[in-house]
């Protein structure tokens, strides 16, 4: 039919991409810049403001070595990773920050899940939930130690404690929030039970979750800063340990190495997060073209 | 009532306060009961939603019944209670009065708005209709290949439903919904969102496939033309709350097409009806 010859070519217009008069290198080399630029710009207004601080002298301290310049406290960090009792010392906080994570992801997946298809459950446990998100996680130490000790346990107690609810919390919204034009589409298809789970709620869901776990990441990594601050194991160094000592030592520059690397940690990781809901919301074209 | 001059046209107004008593009876058209039993049929039908003041009637005792491969059109004003009607029909919502009856006949409903997933791709979207009614997988590609190409999108099966433009997305709706492969076919005013000459394909395709199938279809439109082109059927909604105010048997004789004279008779007929009943609205 000649009509719908004419038709697959209009239709088909619109398969081709539209190239820009740019080749692909120069468009990498302005995707990067465009990346980088704001990350440089950051880190230099950082040391500038601190070098600003340094250069005050506010508390006439500068003599005795107390407050330092970025220029001292870059070298130390430089050495003092490549004296190995800091990089042992990020294995062991990952370590437990993995291990805490992981195990919120378990309770916080089973909780939501759980409460998300029993309403009685639901409404006893609902506000429950939020109100342990706002529990600062400090606050469960002292009980965390009476029923571990100063062990690993505890620190891992309270990482479960501060960052599961966030879990569960998103996995409950998502559900809530399946867009009801969706669920009436599965309903016509006939999707019941497990598959209208499958198929439908939990990749609904998923944008939601994400976030959910973006921020149980933050949780978690501070509950386990504080915990290794409270909790210090004997013979293990953590970053809360090294921490701890240089205060102790009134180490300035060992002391901001240290918070460089948790701080840079823990940045990485939210970009990480980042990056996943984009791509997710890109997919599903929740992000406005115009800003992509 | 109006008789066209070939006489063929034959028409049903329901008017309570017209002269001359109605012919037939809302929901007892010649049609089905003539020719095959009803596969959906309503009885006295009503629908209040419930509002934040109190309830909204969108449907006021609308009987119809529809036979066994009919094509039944319903035209009516916006907000008359034609979408409410077909939730109905599907069993997405229940009346407040009255009885829907469907003899357990598999019911697909396409929406009014695509309601697509917006994290499978078109192909996708379709294979999931056929999954979820158990075809296997092998099956299920060659189908959804097949479906796409019945509506038009042969080459845009990976593309995701924010890529696709409004009308691409009413199509891949329309395949999801032929992908049930139900009994009874609801349509929301599908073709609302295309340009002349890809409805008039999809109209032809449309036809094809209900005659392959002995597909039963109410179909939603405000386009008067599409509603006579393809109905076996017209039946007019009043304003809201909707009721059945005029039926209009479409006579056949073979193929339609929607600039057809015949075709343009009936609709400016339909058309003066419907103006009628607005005007009464004062709209
Ligand atoms: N869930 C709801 N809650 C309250 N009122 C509703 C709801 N759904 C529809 N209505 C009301 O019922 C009436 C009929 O709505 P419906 O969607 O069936 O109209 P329609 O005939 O399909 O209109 P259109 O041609 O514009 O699609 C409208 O007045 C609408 O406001
Ligand atoms: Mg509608």
């Amino acid at each position: 039919m000649a009509t719908d010859q004419a038709l697959h070519g209009l239709d088909n217009l619109e398969l081709s991409d539209v190239t820009r008069g740019e080749s692909r290198a120069a468009r990498l080399a302005r995707k990067a810049w465009a990346a980088t630029w704001p990350k440089l710009l950051a880190i230099v207004l950082v040391l500038a403001v601190w070098q600003l601080f340094y250069l005050s002298n506010f508390r006439g301290d500068t003599a005795d070595h107390l407050l330092q310049s970025p220029a001292e406290v870059l070298p130390n960090l430089w050495q003092q990773l490549e004296h190995g009792l800091l990089l042992q010392a990020i294995g062991t906080s990952m370590e437990r920050a993995v291990d805490g994570y992981g195990l919120s992801l378990v309770f916080g997946i089973v909780i939501g899940a759980l409460v998300s298809r029993i309403p009685p459950l639901r409404a006893a446990t609902g506000s429950i939930i939020t109100g342990l998100q706002t529990m600062p996680s400090i606050a469960w130490f002292p009980l965390a130690i009476i029923l571990f000790g100063g062990s690993t346990e505890a620190i891992l107690f309270v990482i479960v404690l501060g960052s599961a609810p966030s879990i569960a919390n998103a996995m409950i919204a998502g559900v809530d929030y399946t867009p009801p034009m969706l669920l009436r589409a599965g309903k016509v298809m006939g999707l019941r039970g497990l598959a209208l789970y499958r198929y439908l709620i939990l990749p609904s869901s998923l944008p939601t979750f994400v976030a959910g776990m973006k921020q149980a990441w933050a949780f978690a990594w501070r509950s386990l800063m504080a915990g290794e601050l409270i909790v210090q194991i004997p013979g293990v160094a953590s970053l809360g340990v090294l921490l701890n000592s240089d205060q102790d030592q009134l180490d300035f520059a060992s002391t901001i190495s240290v918070m460089i690397v948790i701080l840079i940690i823990g940045i990485v990781v939210d970009g990480l997060f980042t990056k996943a809901d984009l791509a997710i919301r890109n997919r599903r074209g929740l992000l406005d073209p115009a800003l992509t | 009532m109006s008789v066209s001059d070939t006489g063929a046209v034959r028409l049903t107004d329901h008017r309570t306060q017209g002269a001359t008593p109605p012919a037939t009876q809302p929901g007892a058209s010649a049609l089905s009961d003539e020719k095959s039993p009803p596969a959906v049929r309503l009885t006295d039908v009503s629908k209040a939603y419930r509002t934040g003041r109190g309830e909204l009637l969108a449907l006021d005792c609308v009987s119809l019944s529809v036979g066994t491969g009919e094509f039944v059109c319903i035209i009516g004003a916006s907000g008359c209670g034609k979408s409410t009607l077909l939730n109905l029909v599907a069993g997405l919502d229940r009346p407040t009065s009255g009885t829907v009856e469907t003899g357990g006949r598999r019911v697909g409903l396409m929406f009014q708005e695509p309601a697509l997933f917006p994290w499978l791709t078109a192909a996708r979207n379709i294979e999931l209709a056929l999954r979820a009614r158990g075809v296997p997988r092998q099956a299920r590609r060659d189908l959804t290949r097949e479906l796409l190409l019945t509506v038009r999108l042969g080459g845009f099966g990976d593309k995701r439903p924010h890529e696709l433009s409004g009308g691409m997305r009413q199509r891949v709706a329309m395949a999801r919904a032929l992908a049930l492969d139900a009994d009874v076919l609801l349509m929301d005013e599908p073709f609302g969102a295309l340009d002349a000459m890809t409805r008039d394909l999809l109209h032809d395709e449309l036809e094809r496939i209900c005659a392959e199938r002995t597909l039963t279809v109410l179909f939603v439109t405000h386009n008067v033309r599409e509603a006579v082109r393809l109905g076996d059927r017209v039946v007019v909604l009043s304003s809201r709350p909707g009721k059945v105010i005029a039926e209009y048997p479409v006579p056949r004789h073979g193929p339609r097409r929607i600039d057809s004279a015949e075709v343009a008779q009936l609709a400016a007929t339909l058309t003066d009806r419907l103006r009628e009943e607005m005007g009464r609205h004062g709209h």
